[in-house]
């Protein structure tokens, strides 16, 4: 059993101190080349990506950005991807498959962002190609949900051959907020939301949704930045030297099947295993 | 087999009218959208669009493919999947028995095999009668197998959305069954298979964030709601009332994101012209 009730975990994942993407490339990463932009009509700062060396071996990383200060939130929509965002993600993705970079993401956002201009220029649309694309890419694609997971606008970044997810990070179809106020017309049953969503990392392990738990120093990922990043360090090496023995068609492969069997044979996360 | 489509047919229509309190008398329904009176009789010869304003009227989805197949053509695909409840949700398995019993259904989704003017194509149909048309591990599952069973068999793919997104009581599963279904349909799309994506009132959420986004040709009805959030969200978040016609199929059209749309009595004749384009064997 973990320490943290589920609602306990939603706060540490939404923790401002937090490390996030910016701070992982920043620590994991060198020779980060940023890019930016869709090449079709805009930039989008809430998600950050570009090229990168991972321990001398170049990469494309993605990731969902919220930004360290208020002025930085606001820039990055408080992690809230538009269309550009997700387009821009693509661009990325192809980029890597065309240059056979594995391709590494960090998942932390509320959810893809609910937004007027959002829905004009196709939310939808440029989630669900983010979907197809990653479920065909011939390279590596390793994702690390390192905070909240919020809804299909995290799902853009987690088609990976193996999801990982620190241990006090959540994932899930909808925002505890949103989930109690669909179902219960109440947002604020959002704790007792929490409890039967079974969004954390230790419930979506035992349903084969994340490959792997990420274990965070003590009190959370946000007291000790250094030591989580040396497991992430760690996870990430393992993951892509296991990787890189496979050829391409059978990662896309590998990928394809494990989001097949999902929701076929279900196990059932209502009870604890004995 | 046509004899027990036609049944269900009926039977199916039954509930439905009475479920929705839609007749005010025996002989005439009121519209929902304008409030004005017709004979069922006209109802029913428009496809359960109103007479008087036009407005498309939801329906189920085997009264939907009863008029687009040709008669004798339906042939039931995957009529025994169940849904799951893999988060032991509470009250959720009543649910599902409850709307069985009420609809006749499953689940959400029905895939059929079926022609349209003699040609062959795989279909699935949500109906938003079972829990909004939702998206969780069954309807997931159902679409992904039509998908499959089209590329096995090299058939095009039809598919009418109409979903409230993915479905909360399934949880983490259902947001998945988004990268399934999207996986499934790339594969059979890279494989050459055409995938007409038909969106009704209305599509939304995890659904238009998935397989019905990503038809090589796009189509809806008139006045259906597509979009990612709810417009009910959008306005809370942005703090401002959207404008008319905002997410509506023919903003959308305006947007960029249909190929056409289809008013209900035409789908069979647009579907039977676009497979047509699609046979092999090049001209006619």
């Amino acid at each position: 059993m973990s320490r943290f009730t589920p609602e306990e975990k939603v706060k540490i994942a939404r923790h401002p101190e937090r490390p996030g993407t910016a701070d992982f490339i920043a620590a994991l990463f060198t020779d980060f080349f940023e890019q930016k932009g869709d090449r079709l009509c805009g930039e989008d700062a809430s998600i950050l990506g570009g090229i990168a060396r991972f321990h001398g071996w170049p990469v494309t990383v993605v990731g969902h950005r919220k930004g360290k200060n208020l002025e930085e939130n606001l820039r990055c929509n408080f992690g809230m991807p538009s269309p550009e965002g997700y387009r821009k993600a693509q661009r990325l993705m192809k980029q890597a498959e065309k240059f056979g970079r594995p391709i590494i993401t960090f998942v932390d956002t509320p959810g893809a962002y609910p937004g007027k201009e959002a829905e004009e220029r196709g939310q939808g649309e440029a989630i669900a190609q983010c979907l197809a694309l990653m479920s065909a890419l011939e390279v590596p694609i390793i994702s690390v949900i390192t905070g909240e997971g919020g809804s299909g606008g995290a799902l853009a970044l987690a088609v990976a051959n193996r999801v990982l997810m620190l241990e006090h990070a959540v994932y899930s179809v909808l925002s505890p907020e949103g989930f109690a106020s669909i179902l219960w017309k109440d947002a604020s049953r959002a704790d007792e939301a929490c409890g039967v969503m079974k969004l954390t990392a230790q419930d979506l392990r035992r349903g084969g949704i994340v490959q792997g738990v990420l274990r965070e120093p003590e009190e959370g990922a946000h007291t000790d930045w250094n030591a989580m990043f040396r497991t992430v360090d760690a996870a990430l090496t393992r993951e892509l030297a296991a990787l890189d023995k496979l050829k391409g068609p059978a990662l896309a492969r590998q990928r394809y099947d494990m989001f097949r069997a999902m929701g076929r044979n279900l196990p059932r996360l209502g009870k604890e295993e004995p | 087999m046509n004899k027990t489509f036609a049944r269900r047919r009926d039977r199916l229509l039954i509930y439905k009218t009475m479920r929705e309190g839609k007749i005010t008398s025996t002989r005439r329904t009121r519209c929902s959208a304008c409030g004005a009176e017709s004979a069922n009789l006209e109802w029913e010869r428009a496809q359960q669009v109103c007479p008087k304003c036009g407005f498309h009227a939801p329906i189920d989805a085997y009264y939907r493919l009863s008029n687009i197949l040709d008669p004798g053509s339906f042939q039931e695909l995957e009529e025994k999947l169940s849904p799951a409840d893999p988060l032991t949700f509470p009250d959720y398995p009543a649910r599902l028995a409850e709307l069985e019993e009420k609809t006749g259904l499953k689940d959400a989704a029905v895939a059929a095999l079926g022609r349209v003017e003699g040609r062959g194509a795989v279909f699935a149909v949500l109906d938003s009668r079972f829990l909004m048309g939702s998206m969780g591990t069954a309807v997931g599952e159902k679409v992904t197998r039509a998908t499959e069973y089209a590329g096995k068999k090299k058939l095009p793919l039809v598919i009418f959305s109409a979903s409230g997104g993915a479905r909360m009581q399934e949880g983490i599963f259902s947001l998945t069954q988004m990268a399934k279904t999207a996986a499934a349909i790339q594969r059979f799309q890279s494989g050459g298979g055409l995938y007409i994506s038909c969106l009704t009132h209305p599509t939304t959420g995890g659904v238009t964030a998935s397989f019905a986004s990503l038809g090589d040709i796009m189509l809806a009805e008139p006045g259906a709601l597509i979009g990612f959030a709810g417009p009910r969200v959008i306005e809370q978040t942005i703090k401002e009332q959207l404008p008319q016609g905002f997410q509506r199929a023919e903003y959308l059209l305006d947007h960029g994101f249909l190929d056409r749309i289809v008013p209900r009595s035409e789908w069979r004749a647009v579907l039977s012209q676009l497979l047509a384009l699609h046979e092999k064997g090049g001209r006619s």
